[in-house]
């Protein structure tokens, strides 16, 4: 008996009928693509895309050089200098990010005591030479002045979870 | 001078025509399948599909094209030259010769031959010998496999079409493709002779080494089979004679089952419709299964599909041969009193 259900089933093309049914039912369904470079999907608040060094709203730039972000980089990516300035306060003279070393992991955002430096919702940087991905700290600070609305509403946003 | 243009020019130059009416709707036909093939298989994935050149992508086979005719043609150092570039032309050439015989609607053929669906057998089966060819000619290993799985595949599945084409000349006491198609005058051959329809769906499938019985391009284990070492034009012409050889399976299905240029009910709106436009909606249709099956069905594996053929397919096509000579017998249905 058991037998003849499957020379039955397999004669008659049940299983096959049934594939073929649900890919036609899937031929009509909304498609799920996004057109990309017209249209993007959501970003949560908590995306890590390029980096950015923030500034006071006085226009002081917020990094004190206390190289946490340098010491917890587990990609070693992150270089900083740092000397006083002629009114004495302690700022970087150099801070640079190796974008291709980078593994994006958030850590130094995490470390940083003044929210500084931050991952923005920026992930469309891509260059078409290596070199322009050795950001220095004049890139972060304009990264910083770009994107300062855009990081300030992510960060709000996000506040409340921490 | 005059004698010569109307006994010997004049037909030449109007057979030229004729096979130019035929032949230039055809090729934009196979470039049109093969943005419908990835289109309708997008669709069903719920991807798009090609949608960037031009509106809903529909330039995409010119760009494909474009992009093929400016590529490098490479013949590999160890092919034997000849047989390499002949293999594709043969393809392309076998996929557009059977078409001398397809009537597209009432007395549209180029050839009305009494013997029109032995030739149509031949030349299918012939389209093997491309594929051998470019296997053999590429002289490396994974086109060589190819083409003897293409070659056992064909010769498989072959038999069993041989068995469907014979049932359905025992219905219709012809061989000639018009008279298969006015012999469905009444009721298309699809209804009574189903399971024959369904088998030679399948073989047609195995035949144009489509999916699910692409093991002649199996792409996970002979990268693309017996077209590995092509490039440019010659990989063009193995693409386009594929395809072709889709719509011609697709024709011969809808001749011998789905009544070819009829339109399904004799009755006043159907029957305005000119025959070419039913021909051609028909075998729409027929492609959109193709790829469909393709979108929907995984490979077989190569004793599988030996065993559909062998032992599924061939007993039975051979015992709805047997049944459909006793019907005709028994019944006294005779082609000629029924019809």
């Amino acid at each position: 008996m058991a037998m003849l259900d499957r020379t039955a089933r397999s004669l008659l093309l049940i299983e096959i009928a049934a594939g073929m049914w649900l890919t036609l039912k899937y031929f009509f369904k909304p498609k799920v693509t996004i057109n990309y470079p017209y249209e993007k999907g959501p970003l949560s608040p908590r995306f890590r895309g390029e980096h950015a060094l923030r500034r006071y709203p006085s226009g002081e730039e917020r990094c004190i050089a206390c190289k946490l972000c340098e010491a917890i980089c587990p990609a070693q990516a992150i270089t900083i200098e740092a000397e006083p300035r002629e009114d004495g306060s302690r700022r970087t003279t150099r801070y640079d990010i190796d974008m291709t070393k980078c593994i994006y992991c958030g850590f130094c955002q995490e470390a940083c005591p003044v929210d500084a430096i931050v991952e923005g919702p920026n992930f469309e940087f891509a260059t078409e030479t290596r070199e322009e991905l050795m950001y220095d700290k004049a890139k972060l600070l304009s990264n910083g002045d770009r994107w300062e609305a855009e990081i300030a509403t992510a960060l709000a946003a996000d506040a409340p979870y921490r | 001078m005059v004698e010569f243009w109307w006994s010997y020019a004049w037909p030449t130059l109007w057979i030229v025509i004729q096979i130019l009416f035929l032949v230039l709707p055809l090729l934009i036909v196979v470039a049109y399948l093969t943005y419908a093939e990835r289109k309708v298989i997008g669709l069903m994935q719920l991807r798009m599909g090609p949608n960037v050149v031009g509106p809903f992508g529909l330039f995409q086979p010119f760009a494909d094209a474009l992009k093929l005719m400016t590529k490098e043609l490479i013949i590999p150092t160890g092919a034997n030259r000849v047989v390499f570039l002949l293999a594709p032309m043969l393809t392309f050439i076998l996929a557009m010769v059977g078409w001398a015989v397809i009537p597209v609607a009432e007395g549209w053929v180029l050839s009305d031959i009494n013997v029109g669906v032995l030739y149509l057998f031949a030349i299918s089966s012939l389209g093997v010998y491309g594929i051998i060819m470019a296997g053999w000619a590429s002289n490396s290993k994974y086109p060589f496999l190819g083409a003897l799985r293409s070659a056992a595949q064909m010769v498989s599945y072959e038999v069993s079409i041989g068995f469907v084409i014979i049932t359905v000349l025992l219905a219709v006491g012809s061989l000639n493709l018009s008279d298969i198609v006015l012999a469905q005058k009444n009721l298309w051959f699809f209804i009574p002779l189903l399971p024959m329809f369904i088998v030679f769906v399948i073989s047609a499938l195995a035949e144009t080494n489509r999916a699910p019985f692409d093991l002649p391009e199996a792409e996970a284990e002979l990268v693309t089979g017996y077209n590995v070492e092509y490039s440019a034009m010659a990989f063009a012409l193995f693409f386009l004679g594929e395809y072709a050889n889709m719509v011609l399976m697709s024709g011969m299905t809808v001749i011998l089952f789905l009544g070819g240029w009829l339109p399904p009910f004799d009755i006043a709106p159907l029957n305005w419709i000119p025959g070419v436009i039913w021909f051609a909606l028909k075998v729409s249709l027929m492609l959109f299964v193709f790829l469909w099956v393709r979108a929907t069905l995984p490979r077989y594996r190569y004793d599988q599909l030996m065993r559909l053929g062998w032992k599924v397919f061939l007993p039975l096509s051979l015992a709805w041969v047997v049944i459909t000579a006793g019907a005709i017998v028994v019944f006294g249905w005779y082609p000629g009193i029924v019809n």
